[in-house]
């Protein structure tokens, strides 16, 4: 046995140079085990690659599904939004501007609700191994996004057709996405652990999302909705996102302070309580999946 | 002691039983939720393990053994780091690899190259690890012509012979097993045992658990015994086996099964009184008719839609050697019906073509796919010796089990070839 040779030495070492792990119950509120997840990025990588790959198993378009739903969607927007509802958009082409916001929004969507049902739906995974829990949301995020580039590749091209080329403005596309992805990952590891509790999570999401997308400007321009909704619309952390997601895309007016300001730190609270709560979650998820 | 490598101090994990059972769908969980507003739920608590201590030294190879229940797979998953336990303390020295299931995250749609990346990374491999080890992994597989196909399109057992294949190749310095060995044909179980006892020789400390008694005594120096969620006995390994067989409920004609031994199921009917007998009532004799009956109690009379009894018959050591199946009857006789407390099933063998020995029994009946009542062998019954041949003889113990009728000719090549017409009347004589 050749292969063996490699871990003999490991195991002719003193004994006293293996790590030690202690077992033991644990209480309350304890810190994120982060430096594990750095420990098992490459499984993380793993997962998310596995996500992507079986997602697109034997469909015969493939990818181009990533780029036809939005697609589909903007053409109904067209229709009802602009045809009918005569929505103005800021100087913007109306398909440009709806495929914008829904590029990131079928990326947020698609990553809400596939993240929180995934400790579900990799049960065995959170079962039979000891595989840090909290890489499951997160590769699962990690999938979407590999869509989200080429969702946002497509609307390039497609930008590009109608004469909308990128400015000094791309150089925000990262923060704003950063800005998205921090409130993401905060309800995802807030609802993930609660769907492995509560199925009702997983049958109440899909829905709420869906009304989320109209109460968000992704078909419309906040500024369209007029200043009596704006201490609503401050709530929605994902106005702010897709306001200055589009503004660094197509260079539409920025979001407002008060936005902003609602996105950072609505972003933030949900990133902490979802980290905070999934670490005490996690130490039990076993005994529920 | 410095080269102990795993101590467990008085380890305990509680489980809250809910009964009224996890609602999981929205209807389910909002009339829950309205009855939980008047009422919670009646909980109770169920230690799966309790006050269990004990050592384990560097290079040793300990079994586990213990019915269904008895806490072992809990044990297994607390030092795994799957679930925390509710009291005591564990300190393990040195990386853990678990082998708690082959083929953890195998994916259908993947290829088997795929599936093996993947699954290596589950199990705590680096990728660089799997790219050396990938051609001992696919050869000890014996799928090779396969790799690059999807693992949808295997048998069950190319499946589970890649499964295993990957997790033969884990070295952790200290590996959890449970009950992996099972998988595959004889062949490939042979193969796999072999595996894990190269593993176990390299100095590797191993935790292995199971239910097969030859694989236990071949691979683990000591053992230790669970009941009940506490240890029982620890000592040399074929000491705690004999301690684990001679501890099983023994059941001759007409023995009635406790409610508490380990069983699963759902229980709306229960195995209550077992007997194997000849036609006359009496010991089961070798290659003689044979009549098990089992008596079902029933708190409620069941309309089961599709029943699915079956009565295994294995050696001491644990290995399945026949299995009745009511669908194995051609005349199907057994298919749904109104059961009532009290209901008699019988299973009529003509021949039973075993040599004389003690014997265990499975019982599993299920009801259109549902799990009703399991009880896995802990059922004994012991054959008696007849001149099944005619000749005095009966194979000895290393001579294999079952009995086999059989005719030896001399004769010509050609004629030797001719197989006798058995049951046809004329049969060629001998010149």
């Amino acid at each position: 046995m050749a292969s063996s040779s490699s871990t003999a030495a490991i195991v002719k070492a003193p004994p006293g140079e293996l790590p030690v792990t202690t077992i033991r119950s644990t209480s309350g509120w304890l810190p994120p085990r982060l430096g594990e997840l750095w420990h098992e990025r490459q499984l993380l990588y793993f997962l998310a690659w596995r996500d992507v790959k079986v997602r697109y198993a034997q469909t015969v378009l493939g990818a181009v599904w990533t780029i036809f739903q939005p697609l589909a969607l903007m053409l109904v927007f067209t229709l009802a939004f602009r045809r009918i509802g005569k929505v103005e958009t800021e100087g913007v082409n109306y398909a440009v501007f709806c495929l914008a916001g829904l590029t990131f929004w079928m990326f947020f969507s698609r990553a809400v609700t596939q993240g929180s049902d995934s400790l579900v739906a990799n049960a065995q995974l959170v079962t039979k191994t000891s595989c840090p829990r909290l890489l499951i949301p997160l590769a699962s995020i990690t999938g979407a996004l590999v869509d989200f580039a080429v969702g946002l590749a497509f609307f390039f091209v497609f930008a590009a057709i109608y004469g909308y080329w990128p400015s000094w403005r791309i150089i925000f596309l990262v923060p704003s996405l950063v800005l998205g992805l921090t409130f993401l990952v905060g309800i995802v590891l807030l609802l993930a652990p609660l769907n492995v509790r509560y199925r009702d999570v997983r049958q109440a999401l899909p829905f709420l999302v869906q009304i989320w997308l109209f109460l968000s400007p992704v078909a419309y321009p906040i500024t369209s909705l007029g200043p009596r909704w704006s201490a609503i619309v401050a709530l929605n952390p994902l106005v702010g996102v897709i306001e200055s997601f589009r503004w660094s895309l197509l260079g539409t007016p920025p979001p407002t302070a008060v936005q902003l300001a609602s996105a950072i730190v609505i972003g933030l609270l949900a990133f902490g309580v979802g980290l905070t709560t999934f670490a005490r979650a996690e130490r039990t998820i076993a005994d529920l999946a | 002691m410095t080269d102990v490598v795993i101590r467990a101090d008085e380890l305990g994990k509680r489980y809250r039983i809910r009964h009224a059972g996890p609602s999981t769908t929205l209807t389910e969980s909002t009339r829950a939720a309205f009855a939980r507003l008047r009422r919670r739920p009646p909980k109770s608590d169920f230690w799966a393990l309790r006050n269990v201590s004990f050592e384990v030294r560097s290079g040793e190879v300990l079994g586990v053994i213990g019915s269904n229940g008895a806490g072992k797979s809990t044990l297994l998953k607390l030092l795994a780091r799957i679930t925390e336990p509710t009291e005591g303390v564990a300190e393990v020295r040195g990386r853990v690899g678990s082998l708690l299931e082959v083929g953890t995250g195998f994916h259908p749609e993947l290829t088997g190259r795929d599936n093996v990346f993947l699954n290596g990374a589950i199990l705590g491999m680096k990728r660089a690890e799997i790219s050396r080890k990938f051609e001992e992994i696919v050869d000890f597989s014996g799928v090779e012509a396969f790799i690059d196909v999807p693992v949808k399109r295997y048998s069950s057992g190319m499946q589970v012979r890649l499964a295993f294949a990957v997790a033969a190749f884990l070295e952790p310095e200290i590996l959890l097993v449970d009950e992996v060995l099972s998988v595959g044909d004889h062949a490939f179980q042979e193969k796999s045992l072999d595996r894990i006892h190269e593993v176990t020789r390299s100095g590797r400390t191993v935790l292995f658990v199971s239910h097969n008694m030859a694989s236990l005594l071949r691979l683990c120096s000591r053992g230790m015994l669970l009941e009940q969620g506490t240890t029982s006995f620890e000592g040399p390994i074929e000491a705690t086996v004999e301690r684990y067989l001679s501890r099983r409920l023994s059941v001759h004609a007409g023995g009635e099964l406790l409610e508490d031994i380990a069983r699963e199921g759902t229980g709306t009917l229960r195995f209550r009184r077992v007997s194997v007998s000849s036609a006359n009532g009496l010991e089961p004799r070798a290659g003689e008719p044979v009549i098990f009956t089992l008596e079902l109690k029933a708190d409620h009379p069941v309309s089961a839609r599709e029943l699915n009894l079956s009565i295994g018959i294995e050696t001491r050591s644990g290995d399945r050697l026949v299995t009745l199946w009511n669908r194995f009857d051609p005349t199907q006789t057994i298919r749904a019906g109104l059961i009532q407390d009290g209901t008699v099933v019988t299973c009529t063998v003509p021949e039973l073509p075993l040599r004389p020995e003690r014997y265990l029994l499975t019982l599993y009946l299920d009801d259109a796919g549902d799990l009703v009542d399991f009880v896995p062998h802990q059922i004994e019954f012991e054959v008696m010796p007849t001149d099944f041949f005619g000749t005095s003889l009966l194979p000895s113990a290393t001579q294999g089990p079952v009995l086999v009728r059989q005719q030896w000719r001399l004769g010509s090549s050609l004629e030797v070839a001719q197989l006798p017409e058995v049951g046809h009347g004329t049969q060629r004589a001998i010149p």
